[in-house]
């Protein structure tokens, strides 16, 4: 990484933080299990530099290693959104009293 | 900045686009009625970046195509566990993420060692302890939560100490790699005593505490990630890595704050030391108690009443019965609001969803400051399954260990109902003087059956 690619990085990383830390302080206390699983599913996107390290097939080690770590992404992606998605479904407003 | 080759460019955009629907998927959940969006943003920005991935040119697909259906084979039940049991398989797959991270760390330092700059090891370093300390932390605490280990702290003297030294040596390791990253038998030291600091770290923090854990554990799986990010010049990955640094930095915040612990206090992992000043001597404070149908008919008398769930009810499994006492209560016009304390349960947000899968609408629950100012117009307060969050004593008692901890004001009801199992002290062993009180009425009995019992009296009582 050349100095300026690591200058732009770390601008990136104080905007994005920024950004998180703005647009998070706002998510309601109700939703904060979903907001959880679903920042961990959204964090599983190292999943993207898990593929190239397999793809490339540098080593024997790069691809193990690299095979291990996408199928624990994967799982997090998909298990992450599945289970944010059913959570989300169940919060309901008010409604018509139901028949109990 | 130089030139992109062709195909890089396309996922360069793609990637920019992603990192706009991470951040719209975040900005939907600010409230229940776009955050399905969120949801929806989220999965898109996911499936682009993949896609958007697999364009790399000279790529080998064999083993990511095996690699992806076993993730989504793993990941599909992970997806459908009970309610009840989210807050492990959070913690569970914060440790499959730092693993992520930590395995591509691992790959990179041996394929670019020694010819690698000081500053990209320096970041390697930084990713692979995070990532490390964060896979070990996770699994315990996933134990802990699934009680598989037990709940209870394990504490010994000089833990701290053998901590920060543990971390220290890493540190030192990694300082040295910097300086001469040809040392390669140094890399593996530096991961294992990572490792070892990571379940030395949550093995003394109680279950009471495993929000704050769970939510600093999120922030360290962040950071990693962000990390990762650098190191692979990705500029998605730093994105993605900073929005979830900040989302379980924040929540460790406010977690913290609701304990009334500082923040360095939870940086520096010093949880579960509460325990330590348990109730001494117990005089014999006498304690009034009240049957099912006693409190059904309190119940019914009243305008309002505000229910107080805590991880009690979780264990339980009352949150059912609880539904259809709301039901009860407010077919007879009573109204009732339920007070959520920011750490009860085990996870952030925890009894927010249990009472939403129990079908309670959200605008039901309230959060602990906008509900407190409402205790003293309040007829009933029915507290179930919470202990410490509506202890007086953190008001008052400057010698009580929870001192200065903010709680839900219900000793200021008109009348304060407790479902107890019996008079033992809650979690953190600590005695709570709010079933002494005068406007007190203890409920002794398992949550769920005696929720369904004043539930039968308010209905007509025919199988009583």
């Amino acid at each position: 990484m050349s100095s300026s690619a690591l200058i732009n990085g770390l601008f990136i990383f104080m905007l994005a933080g920024f950004i998180g830390f703005e647009v998070i302080r706002r998510v309601s206390p109700l939703l904060h299990t979903p907001l959880m699983s679903l920042t961990n599913a959204l964090d599983a996107i190292a999943v993207v530099g898990a593929i190239v390290l397999v793809g490339e097939h540098k080593s024997t080690l790069s691809t193990i290693l690299g095979t291990i770590a996408v199928v624990a992404a994967t799982s997090n992606i998909v298990g992450g959104f599945i289970i944010t998605d059913r959570m989300l479904k169940m919060f309901k407003s008010s409604r018509p009293a139901a028949k109990s | 900045m130089n030139e992109f080759a062709g195909g890089q460019l396309i996922i360069e955009i793609i990637y920019l686009v992603a990192s706009a629907l991470f951040i719209l998927s975040l900005k939907w959940m600010s409230s229940p009625t776009t955050a399905r969006h969120g949801v929806w943003a989220g999965e898109l920005g996911m499936l682009l970046a993949i896609a958007g991935t697999l364009l790399h040119r000279g790529m080998d697909y064999q083993w990511i195509a095996v690699a992806l259906v076993l993730g989504t084979i793993i990941g599909v039940p992970l997806g459908r566990v009970q309610m009840t049991a989210v807050p492990q398989r959070t913690a569970l797959s914060h440790a499959f993420g730092a693993l992520c991270v930590t395995l591509v760390g691992t790959a990179e330092f041996y394929m670019r060692t020694p010819d690698i700059s000081r500053f990209m090891m320096a970041v390697l370093s930084m990713e692979v302890i995070l990532g490390s300390l964060t896979f070990t932390g996770s699994l315990m605490a996933a134990g802990k939560l699934q009680e598989i280990l037990p709940q209870r702290p394990l504490t010994y003297k000089g833990q701290n100490l053998v901590n920060f030294l543990l971390l220290g040596f890493a540190i030192v390791i990694a300082v040295y790699l910097v300086l001469h990253p040809e040392a390669k038998p140094l890399y593996p030291f530096m991961v294992l005593i990572a490792l070892a600091f990571g379940v030395l770290l949550v093995v003394p923090i109680g279950g009471a505490d495993m929000p704050t854990v769970i939510s600093l554990l999120n922030a360290y799986a962040g950071l990693s990630a962000a990390a990762m990010g650098f190191v692979l010049n990705n500029k998605l990955l730093i994105v993605a890595g900073a929005l979830d640094g900040s989302s379980g930095l924040i929540l460790s915040v406010i977690m913290s704050k609701a304990m009334n612990r500082s923040f360095t206090n939870v940086l520096f992992g010093a949880f579960g030391q509460v325990q330590a000043a348990a109730a001494g001597a117990q005089e014999a404070k006498s304690v009034k108690s009240a049957t099912a149908e006693e409190a059904a008919a309190i119940l019914s008398a009243a305008n309002k009443v505000v229910i107080v769930p805590g991880y009690g009810m979780a264990v339980a499994q009352a949150q059912h019965k609880v539904r259809e006492l709301y039901d009860a209560l407010t077919k007879r016009g009573v109204d009732v609001r339920f007070a959520i304390h920011p750490v009860a349960g085990r996870m952030p947000g925890h009894m927010n969803v249990l009472l939403a899968e129990a079908d309670i609408p959200y605008d039901r629950l309230m959060d602990m400051d906008d509900i407190n100012g409402d205790f003293p117009q309040t007829d009933v307060a029915l507290v179930i399954g919470a202990n410490d969050v509506t202890n007086p004593a953190a008001r008052t008692d400057t010698s009580s260990p929870i001192f200065g901890m903010p709680i839900l004001d219900v000793d200021k009801a008109h009348t304060v109902m407790v479902i107890k199992r019996g008079m033992s002290p809650g979690f953190a062993g600590i005695d709570n003087p709010l079933y002494y009180l005068d406007n007190t009425l203890m409920l002794f009995g398992d949550a769920k059956a005696f929720a369904g019992s004043i539930v039968r009296e308010l209905t007509g009582g025919a199988h009583s």
